[in-house]
């Protein structure tokens, strides 16, 4: 019997349509992709059957925490996030802000400190910044910063659409404080931000 | 410094076949490259934009309202849900001192408060649901009736502060 020969094949593959699918998704991924913004705040939103979908520009965002707070954030959409600080050093003379502060209030998630500590929060440091504990703006009655911030806000840019970011655990008074600051403001419309939860109704069809 | 060698020698005139250099590229690191580049793209992306719920409040009126305005809903059509704290919610319909159908205590499922919507919805021409949280009531419970709302299709509903007298009467159930 004469020994079979196994031919000895290169382990060497043709790495051409590999690289070629590599570089298909990565075009993919570059061109679909939204950078995630430097978000501190922790929100586990409630769910709703509603599926209108969240557009990218022209956000006011309103969230509140579990604990109650509130922060305000506002796309930078045309500069409006600039307009907004120059407005507010414009309405209190005593705050006057640097370049680099500006530069800071720009980059910057959501901002949920009382008006005239906000200087010291935008001089620190971004790693501070990260790690630094927000108050929360205050929204009672008698010192109701929020309306300022969503008057400013929406002077800065008038298309802007308000959303609520609530956590599904806040006490709803802090969200009817909320609420009737919006009204206060003339802003009787605005977008509750939930999760998709599945229709009923539709489940039924299937 | 081999290959310019091998050149001159061509030059001299030995049509000497020259050297074929394989085209081929060994193309494994630039695969590592790119995927390594995917899965950062990948991790960085947010993918799924957040759904919202659209609410419209009525316009805040300006100065005192009167006192029959404020009482324009019929009492008939008035169904009432009340918003407590851990999860309990209460409804009635009429008004809180001559309820139609008394306070009940009923839950967020879908045996619960979303069957009584539909029926009550199907038998009352043009209801009015009037939506009260207290204050003990959370964001997650507002939203969750704000959605049964939706999903049983009630176009008339409002967002109201709770009367003193309905605290009372679900205080003790």
């Amino acid at each position: 019997m004469p020994k079979v020969k196994v031919p000895r094949k290169s382990t060497l593959i043709d790495m051409t349509a590999m690289c070629d699918v590599a570089f298909l998704l990565l075009t993919f991924f570059m061109l679909t992709t939204q950078f995630k913004t430097d978000e501190s705040i922790i929100v586990d939103t409630p769910s709703s059957i509603s599926e209108i979908k969240l557009p990218e520009t022209d956000i006011l965002n309103i969230t509140i925490n579990k604990e109650g707070k509130v922060f305000f954030s506002l796309d930078n959409k045309n500069f409006s996030r600039e307009r907004l600080l120059q407005r507010i050093s414009e309405k209190y003379p005593e705050l006057q802000f640097t370049a680099e502060e500006e530069k800071a209030f720009v980059l910057t998630g959501s901002v949920g400190v009382p008006i005239n500590q906000l200087k010291g929060y935008l001089d620190l440091e971004d790693e501070e910044r990260k790690m630094y504990s927000q108050p929360g703006i205050p929204v009672d009655s008698t010192n109701n910063e929020l309306g300022i911030w969503i008057m400013q806000g929406r002077l800065s840019n008038p298309n802007v659409r308000i959303t609520v970011n609530a956590d599904q655990f806040c006490n709803w008074p802090v969200v009817k404080q909320v609420i009737n600051t919006l009204q206060d403001k003339n802003v009787n419309k605005f977008n509750l931000i939930t999760d998709l939860e599945a229709d009923p109704n539709k489940l039924k069809g299937i | 410094m081999a290959e310019l060698e091998q050149k001159q020698v061509g030059k001299k005139g030995k049509k000497k076949g020259r050297k074929k250099m394989s085209t081929r590229i060994d193309l494994t690191p630039m695969v590592d490259l790119g995927f390594l580049l995917v899965t950062f793209f990948m991790l960085t992306t947010t993918f799924s934009k957040p759904q919202t719920m659209e609410i419209n409040m009525p316009v805040k009126p300006k100065g005192e309202v009167k006192e029959e305005e404020q009482n324009a809903l019929k009492a008939s059509k008035a169904f009432n849900i009340l918003i407590g704290g851990d999860n309990k919610v209460f409804w009635y319909r009429g008004l809180p001192n001559e309820p139609i159908e008394p306070v009940t205590a009923t839950n967020y499922t879908a045996d619960g408060l979303r069957k009584i919507l539909l029926e009550r919805n199907a038998s009352i021409p043009e209801m009015v649901v009037l939506i009260k949280p207290t204050n003990d009531a959370n964001y997650k419970n507002v939203v969750d009736v704000l959605d049964e709302m939706n999903i049983s299709n009630i176009k008339r509903y409002a967002l109201v502060d709770i009367l003193p007298q309905e605290i009372d009467l679900i205080k003790n159930l």
